[in-house]
């Protein structure tokens, strides 16, 4: 584990930058206002450069790798931030490990200056199995898709996505650019952390030309990215749920002592503590390792973190609201805020039992 | 600063030594720390061993040439302990001397002091026990009861001390004392003394512990008379100098003698146990439930490791700056008591015998387990480490 000069100067600055503009109040504003985006914000975002942290020099990126995304979101994870830049990046990563260079050429300059990407990889059965698919693409020159597509983040904003179908029983990874999804093909979604703006895409009809047809579909590669990046906006999640604890458990009081003094609530903060020590490493090892490139110890690494932070994130969120009794119950609890950021990632790209039981034969046989 | 090829050249040198010195099976079952030594022979195996590694220069290397060490480079022991601990050696047993009195003497102790018990802690010649804890005061260290009481250039010790191991073969004891019933608070009235087991009234008496064996001892003091130029520090200023120690022993402030302090035991060991032991006709890996379990204590196992780089890197700890190094003990004390508990649920019906030969393993992991309390109570329960934590690193109130 080690990190660069580079790497702590962007941790100081997304920390700053995060934390000025994405306020708890400003966040309950984000969500009272229920607006795509905020286009101020992300423009921001682009300006700074994080959208062409991993992406290629070739194609007008930094080339600094996943490792350096990885305290970005972190940042983001800890401000409760919520942009499109979760599913731009993974827009990225998809493109870069399976398009052709005159996909990547098309898109990655753009989407490393700041227009929006996704990918929409997961169906109604809420499978995690990325290569399982049931939407299709059939034709020759002209592709014809069919089925629907859930749970896709920013769809609305998105230029460009990146979807998953089966073309001749194959999984395999289509574009599709804005000008080609009508406008009521996306519906959006109730879900359960409502700093994020996810949607259902009916693919049902659309046609696009065949080269929009990515050559490879290396789904464990988008896999791996989103593992890590999720493990980081949790890892930032918890340092600030436990902040939020602690500052409860500090000034208030009941039966005239602060309730930070008794046991009951003081030994599972600890818990909260050392599980967020545990994450936060993981994560770090996970980027470092990622960094160096063998497939098997990234796949343990990312597996290991996102199994880690999805069980401490969402533990901690459940004790936070529990801590703060009644008013733990209402709305205007802060807690509520990250139980809930911790439940959508913890769910999204597998959960802890699911990474455990991959993780199984990978150490175990 | 020793260069890289020197080092290298080093490491495979004291490698080979310990390759070809680790003693073969003793024939007996030896214990996994210095808290489990139980027998004569389990003794005087380990203290013959300590004394060979010494003869062979490989403990204490970093500590001053003058009062008996090395004098050499600390990256030389780092080598050197870790060759003892992947070649399986045994422990060295002065544990209490190597790791706490042996740095804390160094770091306040007069030149005299020095002169007289650095070679002996190292050479195991001179063995340490540690008089903290009393019966009625275990985790509350400060409310200790055990008096001195100054009679000219004596004190005069009455009370008692538990969970002194080795306390039948120590020479020494660092002992923690009330010296001043009457102090403003009870911190105050204690005095810290490097105090002989070898003068009248002092008796070790051995305690039996869970696992029917024996390792501790119950030490009293009945008016026994210790001299007062063993003080250590100021009269009154034992807390001060108990904290110094403990910081020895959570490891945060290295200057420890180096070597290994206990048998090594790790998750890949338990995996490999799920191996042959079986559950129902199967070997236990293959148990979809098992596998969970271990596959927990595999991630766990890397946490900790994980947690002692991260805790290198300033800029990753800037929340909770002392939360890894304060909790070492915590996590890997409670790490090695479910560790063992998850070998004993491998093992089906056989789980329940216990140590005796046709147990699996000989019984050492159920014995194991009971021992691994001694982690998870001595040295400050683990309820008292989460206090400590709660208290210290996230700041709740007491």
């Amino acid at each position: 584990m080690k990190l660069s000069e580079e790497q702590i100067m962007l941790l100081d600055t997304a920390r700053n930058f995060c934390q000025e503009k994405s306020s708890v109040t400003l966040v309950r504003d984000a969500i009272e206002k229920n607006e795509a985006y905020d286009p101020a914000l992300w423009s921001e975002i682009a300006e700074l450069g994080w959208l062409a942290v991993a992406v290629s020099e070739a194609h007008g990126g930094l080339d600094m790798g996943l490792a350096s995304v990885v305290p970005i979101v972190e940042a983001m994870g800890r401000s409760l931030m919520g942009t499109p830049y979760l599913a731009t990046t993974l827009a990225i990563q998809a493109l870069q490990t399976s398009g052709n260079e005159a996909q990547k050429d098309a898109w990655l300059p753009q989407l490393a200056s700041g227009t929006i990407g996704t990918v929409a990889l997961t169906e109604s059965d809420g499978s995690w199995l990325l290569d399982q698919v049931e939407c299709t693409g059939s034709g020759g020159d002209e592709l014809t898709l069919t089925g629907t597509k859930c749970q896709v983040l920013d769809a609305e904003v998105a230029e460009l996505l990146i979807v998953s179908v089966l073309i001749e029983a194959r999984p395999a990874l289509v574009i599709v650019t804005k000008e080609q999804l009508p406008r009521d093909a996306i519906r959006r979604e109730v879900v359960i952390d409502e700093t994020r703006r996810s949607y259902t895409v009916d693919l049902t009809g659309l046609t696009v030309p065949a080269d929009q047809v990515l050559p490879e579909a290396d789904f464990a590669a988008i896999e791996a990215a989103a593992l890590l990046l999720l493990s980081a906006e949790m890892a930032g999640g918890l340092s600030s749920v436990l902040h939020t604890i602690v500052e409860y458990l500090t000034t208030r009081k009941q039966f005239e002592q602060y309730i930070g003094s008794y046991q009951a609530l003081k030994h599972p903060s600890v818990d909260v503590l050392l599980d967020q020590e545990s994450a936060k490493s993981h994560v770090y090892h996970a980027a470092a390792v990622m960094a160096g490139g063998d497939a098997k110890e990234t796949e343990v690494a990312v597996r290991m973190a996102k199994a880690q932070t999805s069980e401490a994130f969402s533990f901690a969120g459940d004790r936070a609201v529990q801590f703060h009794g009644g008013f733990g119950f209402t709305y205007e609890c802060d807690a509520q805020l990250y139980l809930r950021r911790a439940l959508w990632c913890q769910h999204q790209f597998g959960d802890e039992r699911y990474h455990r039981q991959l993780l199984a034969p990978l150490l175990l046989d | 600063m020793p260069t890289a090829t020197e080092l290298a050249e080093y490491e495979s040198e004291v490698d080979a030594w310990f390759r070809e010195n680790t003693p073969k099976d003793p024939g007996f079952i030896l214990p996994e720390t210095f808290m489990e030594v139980g027998t004569d022979r389990q003794f005087e195996f380990l203290r013959d061993w300590q004394a060979k590694v010494y003869e062979a220069g490989f403990v204490g290397m970093a500590w001053p040439k003058e009062y008996g060490g090395g004098g050499v480079d600390q990256a030389f022991q780092d080598l050197a302990t870790k060759a003892m601990a992947k070649n399986r050696t045994p422990f060295l047993p002065n544990t209490i001397g190597l790791n706490w009195a042996g740095p804390l003497i160094l770091h306040m102790g007069s030149e005299e002091d020095k002169q007289r018990y650095i070679q002996g802690i190292l050479s195991a010649e001179d063995i340490w026990c540690q008089g903290f804890s009393e019966p009625d005061h275990g985790s509350d260290l400060g409310n200790a009861q055990c008096r001195a009481t100054k009679d000219g250039d004596e004190y005069i010790v009455n009370g008692s001390k538990i969970w002194t191991s080795l306390g039948s073969y120590a020479k020494y004891m660092i002992l923690l004392a009330r010296t001043d019933p009457a102090a403003e608070n009870k911190y105050a009235g204690l005095s810290f003394f490097l105090a002989p087991m070898t003068v009248p009234g002092v008796d070790p008496k051995p305690i039996k512990k869970l696992t029917g064996e024996y390792g501790f001892c119950q030490t009293y003091f009945n008016d026994a008379r210790i001299p007062a130029s063993t003080l250590l520090g100021e009269e009154g200023g034992g807390w001060q100098v108990a904290m110094v120690t403990l910081t020895f022993e959570r490891g945060a402030s290295g200057g420890q003698a180096g070597g290994i302090a206990s048998m090594d035991m790790n998750a890949n060991d338990i995996v490999e146990l799920a191996r042959r032991a079986k559950r129902n006709g199967k070997p236990a890996i293959d148990d979809p439930l098992i596998r969970d379990e271990l596959v927990q204590l595999l991630i766990e196992s890397e946490s900790n490791s994980l947690m002692a780089k991260r805790a290198q890197l300033p800029a990753l700890n800037s929340d909770w700056p002392s939360a890894i190094p304060m909790s070492g003990k915590l996590r890997n004390t409670e790490m090695k008591r479910r560790m063992c508990k998850l070998a004993i649920a491998l093992q089906g019906a056989n789980g329940a015998r216990f140590v005796a030969a046709d147990a699996i393993d000989g019984g050492m992991w159920q014995r194991s387990y009971f021992n691994a309390f001694s982690g998870t109570i001595g040295g400050g329960t683990s309820q008292i480490q989460k206090n400590i934590l709660g208290e210290r690193v996230l700041g709740l109130p007491k």
